[in-house]
């Protein structure tokens, strides 16, 4: 299929399977090794590369799960194209004067990292570089560089790329758009439809076609659905990209409910919960990397169904409503509701997760995520609690796990059994047999079903600490 | 002088511009292919059938290989001829390659290579200490036991005895760069391989081995690794013979790399070990005896094991006169990949049992670790000072057995009869207590723990001396290789590869030194076999001392020529000739370099020379347990801060005071990166690196998803690093001091700071093994309260 793309400035058009990854393709195919393989898997960033599109503008990604079709109309940085005129990327010299290199392989992708982040104007750099693994520095000299860079001028691609996104919006168009508003996946003038891959633009345009296709695989930011290629070797058959369907990454925020688009990226549901929700904000800063969180999207992390995705606990907590669709078939039902059973939700062939909404209401939530790494790890638990009192009784309460069953799952017993009771570590107690009703987590290689169990009942008792201002995390204590 | 300074790494220019090349980078010939192994799902057993024909189906396989198919019986292994390339048939662990896939491309090799149908007959792997114990299954006859004194007699008179047992989780090497080799085959049946490889000769043994050719027909060349951290020193063989047969097989350039899951699949790591321990103390925390009983987790094959659990005894004392001590070590064959090199090389483990044994002692006498620590601690050097040079006379003989016999008492011999001849330790805790501001944050961390009952802090400071020479006192050679062109451009080589840790610009800083050039003046070249023969592996921290010495004396020795034949020129005597800020002094004339380097080829003067290197004075006898291993020691110490969560386990480093002894250093800002890196390497080692097999052996950690390497936000938030600034008493190039593995153990002092943040929630010791994950330092905890 023909993606058109823009890399290092200069427009590039590819005729590839749309499984292709960016990385591969810029190894294989450009000669363009500076960008590394280090996993394959977007765990270690090594092959981190700076991607502008029009809405956003800069942001690293993950080359290795990025598949062509989703560089379709962007702007593309490698390593090799960080400077400018010639002159190095400040980054790549502060790497340098700071000693940030050992082995040198990590580096190319923390150079990427850190001159989106610097294009972005992050003063996070331990969070902006929490993606990219580095074996041999032990990561001191690489903040240092970071820092050392904040206030260092832009190269001029920064703007440059933007601005030639739209300098050359008939090339990545022209073919593509011939019917007007309801544009047709790329593909060359010549070439007949491609049937195995599409890029719907609405999400009337999915429906239309997932109804007609139910056994192809949506493909929101590639996180998750990337491995299946690249480790499990799966061939997708038929796919459909949804990162061009507009209306799926929309936010409303109501009155009454805020709702949010199953395309929304990560890094937009936690700029949102910055406000709403802190605490969810919190969990997201930690879910992924930067490089994932600009991909990921929400409505895959719940359509995957995974036991252990981040989102659907503190989602479910806040009593959110899953929003599916199946051509011009709308359904809607409680989040905690959509996970039957391992592997399996509750999910038609040929319908989608169209958006999710919660109400809006006084922040109550904490939300927390027990893993061996603070940054960048799956969770062992992750348990959200929003607890509501009234005359200094717990008057509702709904809490969610992931990692304790075979699918995110309200904790319904404990619940119940703290209805009633003062929100204080004594307090909560009360719920602590009901603990074994809700859950009977396995043991496996993040945990211990013993550990995850105690870990459980312990955050709720973090809960009521927090709840009288105890000082719970070790993140909040400075040297 | 260009050595001593803190100049960038040989190629930081070109790792930011993505330009400086690995393995996978380099550009093929047309027809390439590429290789994957099929590998075992079974850990231990036998092939029964093994149906190939789907993967000689799937597109793009030119050629499946398995062991029958070889025209020779390719070994990889690095010591005892037990590693055959692909399985006989028989089964060691799940991971083990069975056959060989060959194909257009990386991909199409992977994907094919999961199509074999293999039947197995399963027998139950041996994965525990207990079991492989029960089993007998182990490699030597028996446990290995070097010690002195009589621990029993001074264990039953002993006030009082601690006794435990401490568990020690091994460690993937997690180098960013996964293992790859290329093969090109040349005329005449030799090959070319590129490897990312730290053993360039053994590669080329190995690769001549399995092709039936002498040496002299294959060359190998390694410009750099991304990363090796001793994982590149025999676990690349496998992948560089696998091309070399494949490209002979097909007369095709092969290329191999591993995906990231197979590599940790198929590749060794840091042995786990099991150490237990019985120390007699008196009531001051004074050690009266020590007994280790250190079982080795091996995996299948022989590899390193041994010289690793012999250094793992070695290190047992750490920095701690031990008057009666008996180190029993036990290498243990079980069904896991085989373990292998990785930074300390079995150091480490031993370091953590003794550091453990202090722990465990000072919380039963009540006092401060530190204390204790100090109080246990080698005699200080003497005679003038950590920074006078070793006198003539003052140095030891090899055979300081003698001493070990007429002073058994002396407070520094180590168990193995050499004796401590530098031992600063003392002075550098004392200046780090000092600097890391210890009693203040000492007393602070008490009060934080007496006001808060849910996050608790601990405070830990440890030491490490680490001996420095191969144990295997043959492998102490280094040769060099340096030309000086008729430009006055050097080229310069040697047997050290460079896989990160700035060998390559300390080397070239010393021959820039020399010939008092700019650093632009010399070119480093990739490590070649075909330029500088018989290398021992870039290993044991070696690297600087061995191959500086040699690039010193091949670029004194052409110095000295051109030097000679100036001298002779101007009627001046050759130590009138200095070579300085890029010029030629003879008398009183001056000479651009490049000016004399062309007179002197005019004058046919040979501006090439080769230079040789051995380390001095080093005798060991490993089966007895005695002599000189280490020609000298390295020192650090660290203090560090921890904050632990007592609802969940998590924990975080708060701040870390590093002092480490480089010696002179020949590039501090190098050494500097090379003790950050390595105390967050150890760091991580001890705390979020966890490897997990499930009970039939299968690894579950093998990829970044689910093996926790330390990130950025784990880097201590306060990270103070200094240098103790002395010259090495022993006569190492420029006085500097190995830096490559000593800093490592430096992040043990994160594991007895959670300890001793753990002891503040209760009465108990906290017996904390490692790693320390939240579920174990929870589970340490409970035990604390408990009692």
């Amino acid at each position: 299929m023909r993606t058109a793309f823009l890399l290092n400035g200069i427009p590039v058009e590819t005729e590839t399977r749309p499984t292709e990854t960016l990385l591969d393709w810029l190894r294989t195919h450009r000669g363009l090794t500076g960008t590394k393989e280090g996993c394959n898997e977007g765990d270690c960033g090594a092959c981190t590369v700076v991607v502008t599109d029009r809405e956003r503008g800069a942001r690293a990604l993950n080359a290795c799960i990025l598949f062509l079709p989703q560089l379709h109309g962007k702007a593309v940085r490698t390593v090799e194209g960080l400077g400018d005129d010639g002159a190095p990327h400040p980054a790549q010299q502060a790497m340098v004067d700071h000693h940030g290199s050992q082995c040198g392989f990590c580096t190319p992708g923390f150079v990427a990292a850190m001159a989106a982040a610097h294009a972005e104007e992050r003063s996070d750099h331990a969070d902006a570089l929490a993606g990219n693994l580095c074996r041999c520095t032990g990561y001191a000299p690489i903040l240092r560089a970071a820092k050392a860079i904040e206030t260092a001028p832009r190269p001029a691609w920064v703007a440059g790329d933007r601005a030639a996104l739209d300098t050359h919006r008939s090339f990545f168009l022209g073919e593509i758009s011939s019917g007007g508003e309801a544009a047709q996946p790329p593909r060359g003038a010549d070439s007949p439809p491609d049937p195995a891959c599409v890029l719907p633009e609405t999400s009337d345009q999915l429906a239309t076609w997932y109804a007609a296709h139910p056994d192809a695989t949506l493909i929101g930011g590639a996180t998750d659905v990337g491995l299946w290629v690249t480790k499990e070797l799966r061939d997708l058959g038929p796919v459909a990209f949804l990162h061009r369907c507009r209306d799926l990454q929309e936010i409303e925020v109501g009155e009454r409910e805020i709702r949010i688009g199953a395309a929304v990226t990560l890094d937009r549901v936690r700029a949102l919960m910055a406000e709403y929700h802190p605490s969810f904000a919190e969990l997201l800063r930690r879910y992924g990397s930067a490089q994932v969180r600009a991909a990921a999207t929400l409505g895959g992390n719940i359509a995957n169904g995974s036991p252990i995705g981040d989102s659907p606990p503190p989602l479910i907590a806040l009593g959110a409503t899953l929003h599916l669709r199946h051509g011009a078939t709308r359904r809607s039902l409680p989040l905690e509701d959509f996970f039957l059973d391992y592997g399996r939700q509750d999910r038609a062939p040929g319908e989608f997760v169209e958006a999710v909404s919660f109400p809006r209401r006084p922040d109550r939530l904490r939300v927390w995520k027990v893993s061996k790494r603070f940054d960048q790890d799956i969770s062992a638990v992750c348990g959200a609690f929003d607890l509501a009192v009234e005359d200094g009784r717990i008057a509702a309460a709904r809490i969610a796990f992931g990692g304790m069953a075979a699918t995110p799952k309200r904790a319904r017993a404990v619940e119940t059994a703290l209805l009633g009771q003062p929100l204080t570590p004594e307090g909560v107690a009360a719920a602590d047999a009901a603990w074994t009703e809700d859950f009977r987590p396995i043991s496996d290689m993040r945990a211990s079903a013993d550990y995850r169990l105690n870990v459980a009942r312990n955050l709720l008792q973090r809960y009521a600490l927090d709840h009288a201002g105890r000082a719970t995390s070790v993140l909040e204590v400075r040297p | 002088m260009s050595v001593a300074k803190p100049l960038p790494h040989d190629a930081a220019a070109r790792h930011v511009d993505g330009t400086a090349r690995y393995v996978d980078d380099i550009p093929v010939p047309a027809g390439t292919l590429h290789l994957c192994f099929g590998t075992s799902t079974v850990a231990r057993g036998r092939v029964t059938a093994m149906d190939l024909t789907p993967v000689r189906a799937a597109p793009g396989v030119v050629a499946v290989l398995t062991a029958e198919d070889l025209p020779l019986p390719a070994d990889v292994s690095p010591s005892a001829h037990d590693e055959p390339l692909l399985s006989d048939g028989t089964v060691h662990y799940a991971g083990q390659p069975l056959f060989l896939v060959v194909a257009e491309s990386h991909l199409q090799a992977r994907k094919a290579a999961r199509r074999a149908q293999v039947s197995y007959e399963e027998d139950p792997p041996i994965l525990t200490v207990d079991e492989a114990l029960a089993a007998g299954s182990r490699f030597e006859e028996g446990p290995r036991v070097y010690g002195r004194g009589d621990v029993e007699a001074a264990l039953a008179t002993a006030p009082q005895v601690a006794e435990g047992e401490i568990e020690i989780g091994g460690q993937e090497h997690f180098y960013l760069e996964g293992q790859a080799a290329l093969a090109l085959p040349q005329e005449g049946g030799d090959m070319i391989v590129h490897a990312s490889s730290q053993h360039p000769t053994e590669i080329q043994h190995k690769v001549a081995d399995a092709l039936g050719l002498p040496m002299h027909a294959v060359r190998v060349e390694v410009r750099r690794m991304g990363g090796g951290f001793g994982g590149k020193e025999s676990q690349g063989n496998a992948l560089a013979v696998a091309c070399a047969v494949a490209a002979r097989a097909t007369g095709r350039p092969c290329k191999m790399r591993y995906d990231r899951d197979d590599d940790f699949i198929i590749t060794g790591k840091r042995h786990p070990f099991v150490i237990r321990y019985r120390a007699g103390h008196d009531a001051e925390g004074r050690l009266l005896a020590v007994e280790f009983r250190q079982y080795a987790v091996c995996g299948w094959s022989q590899d390193l094991s041994l010289p690793v659990a012999d250094r793992a005894m070695l290190h047992a004392d750490n920095a701690y006169w031990l008057p009666h001590v008996r180190i029993e070590s036990h290498r243990l064959k079980t069904n896991h990949q085989s373990h292998t090199a990785f930074r300390g090389f079995g150091g480490p483990q031993g370091m953590v049992g003794i550091e453990r044994v202090l722990d465990h002692v000072a919380h039963r006498v009540g006092r401060d670790p530190v204390e204790v620590r100090r109080l246990n601690y080698y005699a200080e050097a003497e005679e003038g000072g950590p920074s006078a040079p070793l006198g003539g006379d003052a140095a030891s003989p090899p055979e300081d057995i003698s001493a070990k016999k007429k002073a058994p008492r002396d407070r520094r011999v180590t168990p193995y009869g050499q004796v401590v001849e530098d031992f600063v330790l003392g002075a550098m805790t004392e200046r780090l207590l000092e600097t890391s501001d210890y009693a203040a944050r000492r007393a602070r961390v008490a009060e934080w723990n007496a006001q808060n009952d849910v996050i608790k802090c601990g405070l830990a400071l440890t030491p490490v001396k680490f001996g420095i020479s191969f144990t295997l006192t043959h492998l102490n050679q280094a040769g060099a290789l340096v030309h000086v062109y008729q430009d006055g451009s050097v080229a310069l080589n040697h047997g050290g590869t460079e896989m990160g840790q700035g060998l390559f610009q300390k080397v070239a800083q010393v021959a820039a030194s020399v010939f008092g050039l700019p650093m632009e003046a010399v070119r480093i070249t990739a490590t070649d076999t075909g330029k500088v023969p018989n290398t021992s592996a870039t290993a044991a921290s070696s690297g600087s001392d061995l191959n500086g010495m040699a690039v010193r004396l091949a670029s004194e020795e052409i110095a000295g020529r051109m030097a000679a034949f100036l001298a002779e020129r101007h009627q001046v005597k050759p130590e009138a000739v200095r070579f300085r800020d890029g010029r030629v002094e003879v008398g009183a004339e001056s000479y651009a370099f490049a000016e004399a380097a062309r007179a002197c080829w005019m004058g046919r003067v040979s501006l090439s020379a080769t230079g040789y290197y051995r380390t001095p004075d080093i005798s060991w006898d490993r089966m007895k347990g005695a002599g000189r291993p280490f020609y000298y020691f390295a020192y650090g110490a660290a203090v560090s801060e921890v904050a632990v969560d007592t609802l969940t386990g998590e924990h975080r480093i708060l701040r870390a005071d590093i002092l480490h002894d480089a010696g002179a250093s020949l590039n501090p800002a190098l050494d500097r990166g090379q003790i950050e890196g390595g105390y967050v390497q150890g760091a991580g080692w001890l705390t979020t690196e966890e490897l997990v097999w499930d009970g039939a052996g299968r690894l579950r950690t093998h990829a970044p998803s689910t093996y926790k390497i330390p990130a950025a936000s784990d880097a201590p938030e306060v990270f103070e690093v200094d240098f103790w600034q002395a010259e090495n008493r022993a006569e190492t190039i420029h006085r500097s001091k190995a830096v490559g593995e000593p800093p490592l153990m430096l992040g043990i002092s994160v594991l007895m700071a959670l300890s001793d943040a753990v002891a503040a929630c209760g009465p108990g010791y906290p017996a904390l093994d490692a790693p320390a994950t939240p579920e174990r330092v929870l589970a340490a905890i409970d035990r604390v309260r408990g009692g």
